[in-house]
């Protein structure tokens, strides 16, 4: 009998098994990120840098050259890395702690600059990591362990829209805020990334994808609860959009 | 060889240059600026690359990304820019990155001022941020010798996979003095890091750089391995020039600028009759601690000048070990001590 491969993970992931809780959707997000990479073929000319935060091992999980910066500085990292190595394609894989919070300077510059990188931006509203605590895009009246009475913007300013600022930007070829709730939002999101790491490859300039994402377990839900509360509330505060595109076709 | 007047700042950058460092990342800050403004004029012309960062935490990171990919690095600052640099040269020595800072010390501590000061020696020899890791850390007193000691940090700093750091002061940064320039490295015969760097995993397996292994006892031996290396490091790097020592019976200690300014108090203290020696630790890690060993067994006493509240007079008294007095004279906050001052302390102490 012939046997034939129906399905199968992509190639540039390691296989090293995901650290990530139930009902995360960093599991899903690597995947399509992988998928672009084999797709695209850049598996072996890409380097990647992996932030600190829940995705701290995520240099693991893709198979391709990598390392870890600390906290906040993956654009800084990357964008040393570019300069020196102009013909590989390097990528940053960042937390809303990581990106908006303690690297919003090595974010915004790298974007203004129009370093030829590519940001894979993954917003859940709070510190997975750590335990849960405020993030810089935590929603107003969202309860972690450090607003235990809910985020008030009197005490702790509002949440941070991170694409929108950067929309203001010239060096950005490829900005889009996507979801990966639903099979639709999955595909729509994949055609992102691969646009993100296309401005990179056709050397356009900055491009970043912004993953609104469930964590359920800092969150105090259920994954299908998640989904929901991601649907109904994170999507009002940071509305899934295409903010710039000069990619094109 | 033809000399040529250059300013301290400039003879350091034209030296990174002709090391084979392409790769320059920095944020401007006094008495060093001069460094960034040579090299984003003189980086293009050698096909190199000159970035001016949003800041020297954005800096090191970007020299930690270089770095990864096995190339020439380096970047300059001034005492509170290496200060903002420390969390990130942690990571860089803790993933074994070759690459090169310049730090121009100026008086501090906080916002200081911009004069020439000796006061980050603690922290260019002892660490500096978080975890068990040290810096090669050259001290050159003229300008000949900072373009000799930068060319050797590269070297250095690639043998050993290591950071490796000039510190110098507004003094050597500033000043004017005829040198002479080292050949163009040929780039090709730079050391080959093909075996570790990260440059996309054409024909091979992917590979990692990080200093991170959540796993205490695979932590442990990294740090073993470490330890290892800064041992190595110690017995074969250590570097000092010694002035008039043959016959002292008593020994000046400085290094960097007020190395220089001991020899002059050496020679008019030689000219009253008294035999006074200087032992000038270029390496100050790590620390020529051997010879100055052998040395303290022969004089009366040493007698260590700092542009500081006495900072490197510790690893002076650890050499020592007690075996005879070790005095300290300094001058803080940017100030330069003048050759008669430094004699009329020693002269208190005969």
């Amino acid at each position: 009998m012939e046997v034939r491969v129906a399905f199968s993970g992509p190639k540039s992931l390691s296989g090293k098994e995901f650290t990530y809780c139930p009902g995360c959707h960093h599991g899903i997000i690597h995947r399509l990120v992988a998928e672009v990479i084999d797709e695209l073929g850049i598996q072996e000319k890409t380097i990647m840098v992996a932030p600190v935060g829940c995705s701290v091992f995520a240099y693991e999980f893709f198979d391709v050259d990598g390392t870890v910066a600390p906290h906040g500085r993956a654009l800084a990292v990357a964008t040393g890395m570019k300069r020196a190595l102009p013909d590989r394609v390097v990528f940053t894989y960042q937390g809303d702690g990581d990106l908006a919070a303690i690297g919003t300077a090595e974010t915004v510059h790298a974007a203004n600059r129009g370093e030829k990188l590519t940001t894979i931006f993954v917003n859940n509203a709070v510190y997975g990591m750590t335990g849960g605590q405020m993030a810089p895009t935590t929603l107003l009246g969202q309860k972690t362990t450090t607003t235990p009475y809910g985020r008030r913007a009197e005490n702790d300013g509002y949440p941070i829209h991170m694409s929108e600022i950067l929309s203001t930007m010239r060096g950005v070829a490829y900005l889009e805020r996507v979801t990966v709730s639903t099979p639709q939002d999955i595909r729509n999101a994949k055609k992102a990334i691969k646009k993100a790491f296309l401005a990179q490859i056709k050397n356009i300039g900055f491009g970043l994808v912004e993953v609104l994402s469930t964590c359920p377990t800092n969150w105090g839900m259920t994954p299908v609860e998640a989904q929901q509360w991601l649907l109904e509330n994170m999507t009002k505060e940071f509305p899934p959009k295409l903010f710039i595109d000069r990619v094109g076709d | 060889m033809k000399k040529l007047m250059m300013k301290g700042n400039e003879a350091i950058a034209e030296a990174a240059i002709r090391a084979g460092c392409r790769l320059y990342f920095g944020y401007p800050i006094t008495p060093q600026s001069e460094i960034a403004e040579y090299m984003s004029r003189r980086l293009p012309e050698v096909g190199g690359t000159f970035l001016q960062t949003e800041s020297e935490v954005a800096t090191v990171n970007m020299v930690y990304g270089a770095a990864c990919t096995g190339k020439r690095v380096m970047t300059s600052t001034s005492s509170p820019g290496f200060s903002l640099m420390q969390e990130g040269i942690s990571y860089i020595a803790g993933a074994e990155l070759p690459c090169v800072f310049v730090n121009v010390v100026r008086g501090g501590p906080g916002l200081g001022d911009i004069q020439p000061a000796q006061s980050d020696y603690f922290q260019a020899t002892k660490g500096g941020g978080h975890g068990d890791y040290r810096l090669l850390v050259l001290a050159p007193s003229t300008l000949q010798e900072a373009i000799e000691l930068t060319m050797l940090a590269f070297d250095l700093a690639d043998k050993y996979r290591n950071p490796a750091l000039i510190l110098a002061d507004g003094m050597i940064g500033q000043m004017m003095e005829p040198v002479e320039l080292p050949p163009m490295r040929d780039l090709s015969t730079l050391p080959d890091h093909s075996s570790w760097a990260l440059t996309g995993a054409e024909g091979r397996a992917p590979r990692k750089v990080t200093s991170f292994n959540i796993d205490p006892y695979g932590l442990e031996e990294m740090n073993k391995r470490y330890q290892e290396k800064y041992r190595r490091v110690e017995r074969e790097e250590q570097r000092w020039e010694e002035y008039k020592t043959e016959n002292a019976e008593y020994l000046l200690v400085g290094y960097g600028t007020m190395g220089r300014i001991l020899k002059s108090v050496a020679d008019r203290l030689e000219e009253e009759g008294l035999a006074v020696g200087v032992f000038r630790p270029i390496s100050l890690w790590p620390f020529p601690d051997r010879r100055l060993k052998e040395l303290s067994e022969k004089v009366r006493f040493v007698f260590t000048v700092e542009m500081s509240s006495g900072q490197m007079v510790e690893d002076v008294r650890l050499a020592v070990d007690g075996r005879i007095p070790v005095h300290f004279y300094g001058r803080m906050g940017g100030v330069v001590p003048t050759p008669e001052e430094v004699i009329r302390a020693f002269k208190k102490l005969l």
